[in-house]
């Protein structure tokens, strides 16, 4: 179950989409948020959908790899879609004991799930696609304006792609350690809430202190190499904007315009 | 007590871009006392196969028998299986997280369901068994205490389960020479006091030569050799083939042997190796 949750990982292949700037794709995964909660109905939603789908054909991840990383999520999609589907009011369709289903209620359950989803698919394709480093470098690259009114954007950055860096390090480490206290009999599937909340601990304590030691030793070996944050320091491989770059930017604005226009005029 | 594991395949996220064959067609039994030895470079499987014999990892194909239990048959309970057979993980001492040694080594007899009086004799025992002081110990937390003894901390809550079986991933992984020697006295003395089915993974040639009855060769998912630690290290190049190699002694001795010397190369100790060495050089004098 653990080696379900693709959050945050890079999937190795060779696309256009993974050679674009990654400045760009941070860009357009915004946008591609904005549009979202600009659109509002399902026309809108089949656009993107269809935006979506060419982006993900286009850059070689498998459907399969995406879906099985939305699977853990398919609990908060469910509990929403409940949510919403009995807590709007409105026109009532029928009543299950004091749940009320209403039509608008349902509408708005369907529009929210079909948006989350959308929204985590587009987000997760940013991350499936640049590799840590350079999404790093792009959210630094971005963040530089704000320098200028003392927002440490290096150590941001920095912080940022460690953290990416370091979850399926982290999942591995759950695993293992999961495993070693399944092998000493410990039970984590039966059991009342508080029984399984209890049966954490055995988990959470060793995999803080994993944490932590892996924390020192990459601060070890950061400052073994001399690092020491971001003033003056250079940079290997320089960002560049290329002509791949130019045309999905023009086509992320044209889709962007057309969204815009959806809203105002439909 | 015994083990059959027969044509046993597994397959990593099956159907995946990232499908990854484990283990395939391994096939072997271990008889009731025996101690075995796995050999093979990292990734090669070995803690893969490991993991099935307590049933953490479920086989893709392929049966596993331990004792008179099928353990990859539905609905076998989880909590017998582990009862019999112990795993010792790499690098135990990171899943310590009780606030007192003797706690953290009765989290597993807790969880077996035992008594007080059992639990607190159990772990007692078992503190012993590992070569460290309970009265000392026992109230200390295991976050203070040095590599070497946490590392047999953490071995004392598997042993203090009782496991027909006892297995152990590298267990000398990361230790000094005096720590290192501590651990393989302590699996010795295990097996001489409980008779147990013991399984190792080693990095270290010389102690799979030491120790064990039987040696299992790991390549790349699949099982190339085993047989005794003569038998088996004896083909110096189908080992040195997949990246392994001879205890340092018998490597000694077959190369003395390449050399012309009259000896039979594959001794796996240094008792042995002398013995034969001055076989040799008495022969050798009797002819001049």
């Amino acid at each position: 179950m653990i080696r379900d949750i693709t959050l945050g990982q890079y999937y190795s292949s060779d696309s256009i989409i993974h050679r674009l700037d990654a400045r760009l794709k941070i860009v357009a995964s915004v946008l591609f948020i904005v549009e979202l909660f600009v659109v509002n109905n399902f026309w809108g939603f089949c656009l993107c959908a269809l935006a979506l789908a060419v982006v993900v054909k286009v850059s070689k991840v498998p459907f399969k790899f995406i879906m099985r990383g939305m699977k853990p999520i398919l609990m908060i999609l469910l509990f929403t879609f409940c949510l919403n589907m009995f807590m709007v009011p409105g026109h009532v369709i029928f009543h299950i004991g004091f749940l009320k289903l209403t039509s608008e209620g349902l509408y708005t359950a369907v529009f929210m799930a079909i948006r989350l989803i959308l929204l985590i698919i587009g987000t997760s394709l940013l991350t499936f696609t640049t590799k840590p480093i350079n999404l790093t470098d792009g959210i630094e690259n971005l963040l530089t304006p704000l320098c200028k009114i003392g927002v440490p954007t290096h150590e941001l950055a920095m912080m940022m792609s460690i953290a990416l860096r370091f979850i399926p390090t982290l999942l591995e480490e759950t695993d293992k350690i999961m495993k070693a206290q399944q092998a000493r009999g410990a039970d984590f599937e039966t059991g009342n809430l508080i029984a399984r909340a209890k049966a954490l601990i055995p988990i959470l304590v060793p995999l803080f202190v994993s944490a932590f030691r892996i924390a020192q030793e990459l601060a070890m070996a950061m400052e073994a190499r001399c690092y020491k944050g971001g003033k003056g320091r250079t940079r290997m491989h320089q960002l560049k904007l290329g002509k791949a770059d130019y045309v999905s930017a023009v086509l992320m604005t044209a889709f962007f315009a057309v969204i815009i226009c959806m809203r105002i005029f439909m | 007590m015994s083990i059959q594991v027969k044509n046993l395949t597994h397959i990593y996220s099956p159907g995946m871009p990232d499908e990854q064959v484990a283990l395939e067609d391994v096939s072997f039994s271990v008889a009731d006392g025996e101690v075995v030895g796995v050999i093979g470079h990292t990734g090669s499987g070995k803690s893969t196969m490991l993991q099935h014999l307590n049933g953490l990892l479920k086989p893709s194909s392929g049966t596993i028998v331990v004792g008179d239990v099928d353990i990859t048959e539905k609905g076998v309970a989880m909590r017998e299986i582990r009862k019999r057979v112990g795993l010792v993980f790499q690098y135990p001492e990171y899943q310590l997280f009780e606030e007192t040694v003797a706690l953290d080594v009765a989290f597993g007899p807790k969880n077996l369901g035992l008594d007080e009086d059992e639990i607190e004799k159990r772990v007692r025992a078992a503190i012993k068994e590992v070569g460290l002081d309970y009265e000392k110990i026992k109230d200390r937390s295991p976050f203070e205490l040095s590599g070497g003894q946490k590392r047999r901390v953490a071995i004392a809550g598997v042993i203090a389960m009782m496991p027909e079986v006892l297995i152990l991933d590298e267990p000398t992984a990361g230790l000094d020479p005096g720590a290192h020697e501590e651990i393989l006295k302590m699996i010795e003395r295990i097996h001489e006091n409980s008779g147990n089915i013991i399984i190792f993974v080693s990095h270290n040639m010389g102690d799979v030569a030491r120790l064990s009855d039987k040696v299992l060769v790991m390549d790349d998912g699949h099982l190339v050799l085993s047989g005794t630690p003569t038998e088996v290290f004896s083909k110096k190049d189908e080992l040195k083939a997949i990246g392994l190699s001879v205890p340092p002694v018998t490597n000694l001795m077959q190369q003395l042997h390449d050399r012309g010397l009259d000896i039979d190369p594959d001794k796996l100790n240094l008792d042995e190796a002398e013995e034969e060495l001055v076989r040799y050089l008495q022969r050798t004098k009797i002819n001049d």
